[in-house]
């Protein structure tokens, strides 16, 4: 017990934890609504789609680099993946197999021009992004798919709870989606010797590489990692709106980034865990949700969020005061 | 005895810096191509005005992404601030502006206009004290303003359009002098004093410094802090006048325009030679850099292509010059060095590619 206080005492992840805690009670007694099973579930489900790619963000900020470009390879990947879905190739494996695919190539792509071009990685995943983008948006014109296979819109429910109404609860294609990358990539950054590698390598990567560490291999893998991800982040999100649209997804990166900072994650590399990811995802939403339950107006939401956003950076500024060596080697 | 034209050669060559010289050869190229493909109306008055036209919002907008990056930065929240202080001066200019031209109607115009350069202004500072004194990363800082006063601007608006400009707004949007658009004018007198700041001053050799090695530098007695708010006030005014330049040229403000320009901005300027992790880059090179950008867009709309493969054509173009720069540089290393372990060891090293191109960049 006292064990567990000493590592986490003082973390980005017990600080997150405390102010989320203090938000959910604030918002458990000003709101009926909020601590229901039924809101939690729905956050959660809504949510899936930010935190999944926010997994696949922090293991390429552990790994000292930046992608842009995955809103892009998810809007892709979803576009092709559905379109094959809807002239009946594929059933739920397939569809799964070319999201997967498609995404990890798009991040290969990237890996193979961030090692190459000896530009630093968000100058190479914007260029990548508005490449993507582009070809994408002119391919299909931006025609949205609004009649998506009924397999696939019926999704995936596995019940574990019925109430007294008869109202049920079940874990659902999102939750479980989460749950799986979650798990996987904890146990990829903590438990693997390629994990420390990620973490070595965003660290320091010149001392990374003359220890002998495959700098160029675990590019390859952090990168495809991320659009792997991402291709199955875009699956999850089509599923939960019921319909692709080329241009729903683009714009959106910028706010997965927020979250991952606010996670703990530092922009030059080497810090960052899952636990402190998934809570930056759940205080934006928690605060967005608890906003509109207290009946905010959305207008004034993104404001809440900036403001939650600067809190939090002028928070760990005071936190973490280091000599002015540390900031040196700030990302750009 | 051939001596002078070599010599005004080598000269031209030292003066443009060879950024610039692979820049001017990419667009000579490229005006061949397009011409070829187009035909002659490609570069005919009425499509040159259009460029023109067209070349000014985003010149001015990354002219503000620049400053930050020069100096080792970012700076995501521009696009913000411009709508926020374009939002600001179409506020004043709808809300008391007297009827009659005069000399009030005139001074009221300029109020409007520095109380939207002022409201940026102050945004500036807090990227600056964020980054300068909190010691942030300016990704995250300016991602964090950026969200702040995009809430802003959408709460106060409600997402709405301010619109209904008195005459001499719309004629900085629309209007011409002896066949040159007004803004490309404005984007002239703002662009060449920016780049003679950035290359001729002590204001401008600093940031320069702080870009190249911020620790060094402020141990040669340079107050960076001082330095790093200037850089991100200059870069939230300039942001200011390009939200002016979209305000005349919609003839309305509004809390989300010009948002896909955002990242477009850093495409340019690291298209126009700016060294991302900051030190290198002129004013001159982003122009040139704005130019072909403006040609490729230009082509593309008069071939009928979508205006979205002009992004991904914007985005393949950056690649390419960036690849044929590392290749570049790959091959005469190759050919410099013998091959022992040095020469191995420098070629993996990230940044070593660009560095060099950009060093000599710095002599002309």
């Amino acid at each position: 017990m006292a064990e567990t206080w000493r590592r986490w005492r003082g973390t980005q992840e017990l600080r997150l934890m405390t102010v989320l805690l203090a938000i959910g009670a604030v918002l458990w007694v000003a709101t009926p609504g909020f601590a229901s099973a039924q809101n939690l579930m729905d956050m959660l489900t809504s949510s899936a789609f930010t935190a999944i790619l926010a997994i696949g963000l922090l293991v390429v900020l552990v790994a000292g680099g930046v992608d842009i470009s995955f809103a892009a390879t998810a809007s892709i990947t979803q576009y092709v993946a559905l379109s094959l879905a809807n002239q009946g190739h594929l059933g739920w494996m397939g569809l799964l197999l070319v999201a997967v695919v498609l995404g990890a190539l798009l991040g290969l792509v990237n890996a193979l021009l961030v090692t190459t071009l000896g530009l630093s990685s968000i100058i190479v995943t914007i260029a990548t992004q508005s490449l993507y983008y582009g070809l994408l948006m002119a391919a299909t014109n931006g025609q949205d798919i609004f009649a998506l296979p009924a397999w696939f819109n019926d999704g995936l429910h596995w019940v574990f709870h019925v109430d007294a109404h008869g109202g049920e609860q079940a874990l659902n294609l999102q939750i479980v989606v989460l749950a799986l990358i979650c798990g996987f990539t904890g146990w990829l950054l903590t438990r693997t010797s390629i994990g420390r590698q990620i973490f070595a390598m965003g660290g320091n990567p010149e001392a990374a590489r003359r220890v002998g560490f495959p700098v160029f291999r675990l590019n390859l893998l952090v990168y495809g990692f991320m659009g792997a991800v991402a291709g199955l982040a875009s699956l999850v999100h089509a599923q939960l709106v019921q319909s692709v649209s080329p241009s729903a997804l683009v714009g959106r990166e910028l706010d997965v980034l927020a979250a991952v900072v606010l996670g703990g994650a530092s922009l030059n590399g080497g810090v960052g865990s899952v636990a402190g990811t998934l809570l930056g995802v759940a205080l934006l939403a928690v605060l967005q949700n608890g906003l509109t339950l207290l009946g905010v107006s959305s207008y004034w939401s993104q404001l809440c969020t900036g403001g939650v956003i600067l809190a939090a950076i002028v928070m760990m500024a005071h936190q973490g005061r280091r000599p002015m060596v540390r900031s040196e080697a700030a990302a750009v | 005895m051939s001596a002078a034209p070599e010599r005004l050669l080598t000269g031209l060559k030292r003066g443009l810096g060879p950024v610039n010289l692979r820049l001017l050869s990419l667009l000579l190229a490229l005006s061949v191509l397009f011409a070829g493909i187009a035909g002659p109306q490609m570069f005919s008055a009425a499509s040159l005005r259009s460029m023109a036209f067209q070349l000014p919002e985003l010149g001015l907008l990354s002219l503000a992404m620049m400053v930050p990056l020069l100096s080792g930065g970012l700076d995501l929240s521009i696009i913000a601030t411009a709508n926020l202080s374009s939002l600001t001066m179409a506020w004043v200019l709808t809300h008391g502006l007297p009827a009659e031209p005069g000399l009030m109607w005139a001074l009221w115009q300029l109020g409007a206009v520095l109380a939207g350069i002022l409201v940026a202004a102050c945004v500036g500072l807090l990227n600056g004290y964020l980054i300068a004194h909190l010691r942030v990363s300016p990704i995250l800082a300016t991602l964090g303003t950026m969200t702040l006063v995009k809430g802003i601007t959408v709460g106060l608006t409600h997402g709405g359009v301010l619109s209904g400009f008195p005459a001499p707004v719309l004629f900085l949007g629309h209007g011409t002098v002896a066949g040159v658009p007004v803004a490309l004018l404005l984007f002239a007198i703002v662009a060449i004093p920016v780049g003679v700041v950035l290359s001729r001053s002590p204001f401008g050799l600093t940031v320069a410094m702080v870009g190249s090695n911020e620790v060094a530098t402020r141990y040669s007695g340079i107050d960076t802090p001082w330095v790093l708010m200037r850089v991100y006030v200059l870069s939230a005014c300039l942001a200011a006048i390009a939200g002016l330049v979209m305000m005349a040229r919609f003839d309305s403000a509004n809390a989300a325009y010009g948002e896909s320009y955002l990242l477009v901005t850093i495409l340019a300027a690291v298209l126009g030679g700016v060294n991302p992790t900051g030190g290198f880059g002129r004013v001159s090179g982003l122009v040139i850099a704005l130019v072909i950008l403006q040609l490729i867009s230009t082509a593309a709309s008069m071939l009928d292509l979508s205006q979205f493969l002009t992004l991904s054509i914007w985005g393949a173009t950056l690649i390419g010059v960036a690849g044929t720069t590392a290749l570049r540089a790959w091959w005469i290393r190759r050919r410099l060095m013998s091959p022992s372990t040095l020469a191995a060891d420098g070629l993996k090293t990230a940044g070593v590619a660009v560095a060099p191109a950009a060093t000599n960049d710095q002599g002309g």
